[in-house]
Order: C-alpha cells, then sequence, then structure tokens
C-alpha cells in the first residue's frame, strides 16, 4: 500500500495529517503490518498534552506491545473510540484508522517529519521484507 | 501416513470437558469424621461477611478429579518428553537429585512459623545458597525473596532508586537497549522511571558512543541484558558500566541468560552493581507450569543497606535467624522468606555440579547452541553474524518469499513432537527464530531438531501451504489467537458450553 502523500511519518512508523490548526495521528500501513493482528489499543484522553517523540500510548498485537510516539506537540481534541471495540480497523485501513486528532502547538513540527518518499525509502532500508 | 520424524508417531489421548462440566449437584471427593470439637457459628463470627453460597463450583468424585487431571496431564509437553527450545527461558532438564533433596521429611514438612532454633537447617539452606550465588555472580551480598525474574527486577530497580535517594536525588530516566525482554521498561515504569530507549548497534550490541551521548545526571541507571536477548556477549560491558558510574549512574544486568556465564565470568567483574537471577532458568528448578519461580537479586556492597528485610544473620552464639531491624530497607517483597522449595532444589544443582560441573554445563549450553546455529545457518537467514552464545536466533526472511512466518514454522514444528522455539522476540528481528537448546540435549535430540527444522524448509519450498495451515496432528487445530486476545472468555458459564456444543467453532474442531 502506498503512503498517501499528504501525511507525514515518524521514524517510529507514525502518520500524521494535517487540516488546518489540527491533525490526526495514526501508525502505518508498515506498522500494522509488522505487528501482525492488532488486539488492543491504548490511547490518550480528550484533554491530555501530547509532547513531540514522547510516547502517548500502545497498541497491542498477539506478537508484542509498541509505544506511540507523537508526531508533534499539541492537546488532544478527539479519540478514536471505535478502535477500542474494533482495533482490527488499523489492521484493515491503516492510514484511515486515526487515533487521535491533536490541536496543533507549533505547525513547524510537522514539517521536520518524512515525507511519504523519504519513509517509503526509510521502511525498504529498515526492513527488508 | 509417511512418519516426519523418527521422534513422533500417532498417540491415542483421550478428550476431556471442562471440570464444570462434569459436574452433578451433591458429589463429592472428601468424607470428613465426625465433629470432635465445639461446633463455631461462622455468621455469628464474621457477620455480614460470612459467605454460604460459593457460586458455581464443580462437584465431582475423586477418581472424576484423578482423571480430569491425569488426562489433561497427557496433553502436556515436557521436558522430559524432548527439547523444549523456548529461547530466553533455559528449558534444562530439572535433575531428579533436585527433587529427592526437597521431599527429604525435615524440608518436605519445614514451616515458615517454625521457631528459628528449629529451622537451622533451613536457614543453613539459605545462607549457604546465598554465598553460592554471591561467589558465581562475583556479587557482595543477596537477597533470596523475589518470586521470580520480573519480580527481582522490580526488586532491583527499586534498590536502585532507594540507593539514589539516600543521596538525596531519585533521579528520573533509565536506558534500556532496544533488545531488552519487555520486563525491563515495564519494571522501569512501574518504579515511577522515564524509559530512555536505546538502539542496537549494527552487530546487535549496545552502540557505545550513542550510550555516552545519553548518560548525564539525570539517569538513574542501565538495565542491560547480558549475553542480549539474540545471545551475544557485550564486548564493551566495561566501557559500559564505566560511561555510567562515572555520571552516579547504576548498571542493572538482567540475569536472565546467566546459563551462558556460570563459571566462565562474573557480572560483579565487569561492573555490574545489581542484578536478578531466575534459579528456575539458570538452576535447574521448575519452569513453566507454574514453577514457580525464584529470582534471588544479588548486588554490590553500597546497596546493602535498602536490601529487602529480613536478611538471614548469624547470631552471636553462632546460630542462625533472621534480622529485621533494616531501618533503610525497601520492605519486604515476598510473605516470608521467598520460595523456599526452589532454594533447596537450586542448592541441590550447585551442589551436585560442582565448579567444574557448572563450568561444563556453560560450556555445553553454548556448544549446543552452536551446533545448532551450524547446521541451519544458510537454510534459516542469520541476522546477526557475531558469535552466539547459548541461543542462536534466525530470521524467517527466506521462507517469508513463501508467505510462510515464524509463527507458521513454530507450529509446524508441533508435527514434529518439539515444543515451538521463541517466535517474533527479541523484537530487533523482524521475524525472529530465538532458540536456546541448553545443555541438556545429546547430539542425537538436537540432530533430531536439525533434521525437523530442515524438513519444515523443504515443505515452505514444495508446499508452504502445509506449513502455513499447521498443526495438523494436534488434539485440536490452530487456534484463533487473534479472536481469542480480541475477545477473550475469561470465565465459564452454563450457557456458553450449551451454544458451543450446538455450533462447535472451527477452531475446536478435532482433527483426527
Amino acid at each position: 500500500m502506498p503512503f498517501p502523500a499528504n501525511y507525514r511519518y515518524t521514524r517510529e512508523h507514525e502518520w500524521i495529517k494535517v487540516d488546518g490548526g489540527q491533525a490526526t495521528i495514526g501508525i502505518t500501513d508498515y506498522a500494522q503490518n509488522s505487528l501482525g493482528d492488532i488486539v488492543f489499543v491504548e490511547l490518550p484522553k480528550v484533554g491530555d498534552e501530547l509532547s513531540a517523540g514522547k510516547t502517548f500510548g500502545s497498541v497491542e498485537s498477539v506478537k508484542a506491545v509498541s509505544d506511540l510516539y507523537a508526531p508533534a506537540s499539541g492537546k488532544v481534541v478527539a479519540v478514536n473510540d471505535e478502535l477500542n471495540g474494533a482495533p482490527e480497523k488499523i489492521n484493515s485501513d491503516a492510514h484511515g484508522a486515526w487515533m487521535v486528532r491533536i490541536q496543533l502547538k507549533d505547525a513547524g513540527e510537522v514539517n521536520k517529519l518524512l515525507s511519504s518518499d523519504d519513509y517509503d525509502k526509510f521502511v525498504k532500508e529498515e526492513g527488508g521484507h | 501416513m509417511k512418519p516426519k520424524s523418527r521422534k513422533v508417531s500417532q498417540h491415542v489421548t483421550q478428550n476431556e470437558a471442562l471440570i464444570f462440566e462434569k459436574s452433578s449437584p451433591g458429589k463429592k471427593a472428601y468424607r470428613l469424621p465426625p465433629l470432635d470439637v465445639p461446633d463455631v457459628d461462622a455468621g455469628k463470627l464474621l457477620g455480614e461477611q460470612v459467605r454460604e453460597d460459593l457460586g458455581l463450583m464443580p462437584e465431582v468424585s475423586e477418581i472424576e478429579i484423578i482423571r480430569h487431571f491425569t488426562r489433561l496431564s497427557t496433553w502436556n509437553y515436557a521436558i522430559d518428553l524432548g527439547m523444549y527450545p523456548l529461547g530466553s527461558c533455559t528449558m534444562k532438564y530439572n535433575a531428579r537429585v533436585n527433587e529427592f533433596v526437597a521431599r527429604l521429611e525435615g524440608l518436605g514438612n519445614s514451616h515458615p512459623y517454625q521457631p528459628e532454633k528449629i529451622s537451622q537447617g533451613a536457614l543453613r539452606i539459605m545462607k549457604t545458597l546465598s554465598e553460592c550465588l554471591c561467589e558465581i555472580t562475583g556479587m557482595d551480598v543477596i537477597t533470596l525473596q523475589p518470586a521470580a525474574g520480573a519480580h527481582g527486577e522490580f526488586t532491583g530497580i527499586l534498590l536502585m532508586r532507594a540507593h539514589h535517594e539516600s543521596k538525596g536525588n531519585p533521579r528520573k530516566k533509565i536506558i534500556i537497549p532496544d533488545s531488552a525482554h519487555g520486563t525491563n521498561p515495564a519494571t522501569a515504569a512501574i518504579c515511577g522511571y522515564e524509559i530512555i530507549n536505546l538502539k542496537s548497534s549494527a552487530e546487535g550490541m549496545v552502540d557505545v558512543s550513542l550510550l555516552a551521548s545519553l548518560v548525564d545526571d539525570t539517569v538513574a541507571g542501565m538495565m542491560l541484558t547480558n549475553p542480549s536477548t539474540i545471545g551475544v556477549f557485550e564486548k564493551d560491558i566495561h566501557r559500559i558500566a564505566d560511561l555510567l558510574h562515572d555520571k552516579g549512574a547504576l548498571l542493572y544486568m538482567d540475569g536472565a541468560n546467566m546459563n551462558a556465564l556460570v563459571g566462565k565470568t562474573r557480572p560483579g567483574d565487569f561492573g555490574v552493581d545489581v542484578m536478578h537471577l531466575n534459579l528456575h532458568k539458570t538452576f535447574s528448578t521448575p519452569h513453566g507450569g507454574g514453577g514457580p519461580g525464584s529470582g534471588p537479586v544479588a548486588c554490590k556492597k553500597l546497596l546493602e543497606p535498602f536490601l529487602p528485610a529480613p536478611v538471614v544473620t548469624t547470631r552471636a552464639d553462632g546460630r542462625l535467624g533472621f534480622e529485621y531491624n533494616r531501618p533503610q530497607s525497601i520492605g519486604r517483597v515476598r510473605a516470608f522468606y521467598g520460595n523456599f522449595g526452589m532454594f533447596v532444589r537450586a542448592l541441590a544443582y550447585i551442589f551436585a555440579n560442582g565448579p567444574d560441573g557448572l563450568r561444563q554445563t556453560t560450556e555445553d549450553a553454548v556448544l549446543n547452541a552452536n551446533y545448532i546455529r551450524k547446521k541451519l545457518d544458510g537454510i534459516y537467514d542469520l541476522p546477526y553474524k557475531t558469535g552466539s552464545m547459548h541461543e542462536v536466533v534466525f530470521s524467517d526472511r527466506l521462507q517469508t518469499q513463501n508467505g510462510v512466518k515464524t509463527g507458521d514454522i513454530a507450529k509446524r514444528l508441533i508435527d514434529y513432537g518439539f515444543h515451538p522455539y521463541t517466535t517474533s522476540f527479541p523484537l530487533i528481528v523482524p521475524g525472529a527464530l530465538m532458540i536456546e537448546p541448553t545443555e541438556s540435549e545429546s547430539k542425537e535430540e538436537l540432530d533430531l531438531f536439525v533434521d525437523a527444522m530442515k524438513s519444515i524448509a523443504r515443505e515452505v519450498e514444495e508446499d508452504p501451504q502445509l506449513v502455513i495451515s499447521a498443526p495438523h496432528d494436534t488434539r485440536v487445530a490452530r487456534m484463533d489467537e487473534t479472536t481469542a486476545a480480541r475477545k477473550p472468555v475469561l470465565r465459564w458459564k452454563p450457557e456458553q458450553t450449551n451454544e458451543a456444543r450446538q455450533s462447535p467453532k472451527p477452531e475446536l474442531v478435532e482433527t483426527r
């Protein structure tokens, strides 16, 4: 699955999609594929502050539990509660299954993240398969 | 059907329902003698707290209980049946001499409430085991209390925290490599520390220059597994320890992989300040099936004041006893004194082997892992070429070209009569196959394992679907692990059973 060109990416395999002063965050299709079947997602609450590069939750698959790293700083304005009952949405549509929406603190932070081309190159080097 | 291996053939096992499903009202497996003391009304004593309805409990006869658990036991795979190469778990043979000693009347019937003067033998065992483990690890003092490895980590990091607090500042961060056991970051977090994730070098080891850039006086310490989870010895361990010590930080060693070091090198000599041991791994006490485990924590003198109370001490008259007056202690971490039965077994193992025997054990464990590495290299991809110690980690890179993953190969291995290796760990190897044979295996058993792994690799080439749909010869076909994790059924209810009987779920259909 190609990585959407209008998203930005972290080396920890999160995507962020900016929409005005707000942004939605999720994990990439490469991440869900490496993790395998996802069984549980632990997300922050509305009102929590995310800090760029720090963990904001975790995602658990049949293989492992992985931390989620915030691509940018900001206050959580919405959480995708649907994922609690249906974590498999992340497996079937990683780039659509957003986890949190934040009010961006500094839009400039997003520009420092990887573009879709750079991320594609990064995962090809990292994974090998 | 063509036999897959000399190790296995078909064997009849009996079906067995849940014990709840076998229940009939009024059945009992016991009959008590007439009451020969005054009757006590529990309701009067306990008031509202008294519970008369026990809820839904199985009611069965004695032979039904015996048959239930005996039948279930025939479904088990155990180290007493064959190789159990579950990497990182050190599933070694539990020698019968351990069990013989643990069942000696005076030990088997001892009780923690016995007065000290008739517990001298038990105290002597604890003291002698402590001395042996300190000698083996090169540490100064030890607590035997923790119940298993993760509990040992927790105790060790509390000691580290108490040390920093005694200097006025508990500090904020703990550095943990990305190859670590998942319990390491969990431990650090539960002890109130922020985790700094250290990326491994291309050789799968600690990147020393990266570490140097991370250590400052906000770092409480580092948690390191040595040999690492890919079975490689950290060659820069002295420099790692020095880097930490220069900033007042401490080095914690996860002792899960001590089976590669006993009798050869000592963590206390290469800069470790505090570590745990897994008696149920390295020292041959039962592992799996409830153990129970035992995770002693050994440390350097500087952490001694903080050890959990009580500690075994020698009184003025030469007798042994427990010392409770420990003002700086982190407190008790376990009821009574730890899993005492495991201390007896571990000491039996140490004495039965002696120093030369323990050294030989380590050498054989390393030799066995490297034998498998050599035999399977090329058939399975070896991501890190650095020399292996007691375990070897392959990846499924060659097999994924045919759509087969490490979990599928592991399931297929069950059909060949082996317990699977560890899958998908460590996380720094995508699609890991982590194999630890331990010293217990003969060349003959190792060859059977190697043949099975080669045969599976051929099946992946010729008929990948056979491997993807494995296991085939087990009581039940492949379980739906994903649904079990997403929608776990944790409590038995009568109606569930009736439903299941009417429409059997595909994953529960018998394969033969």
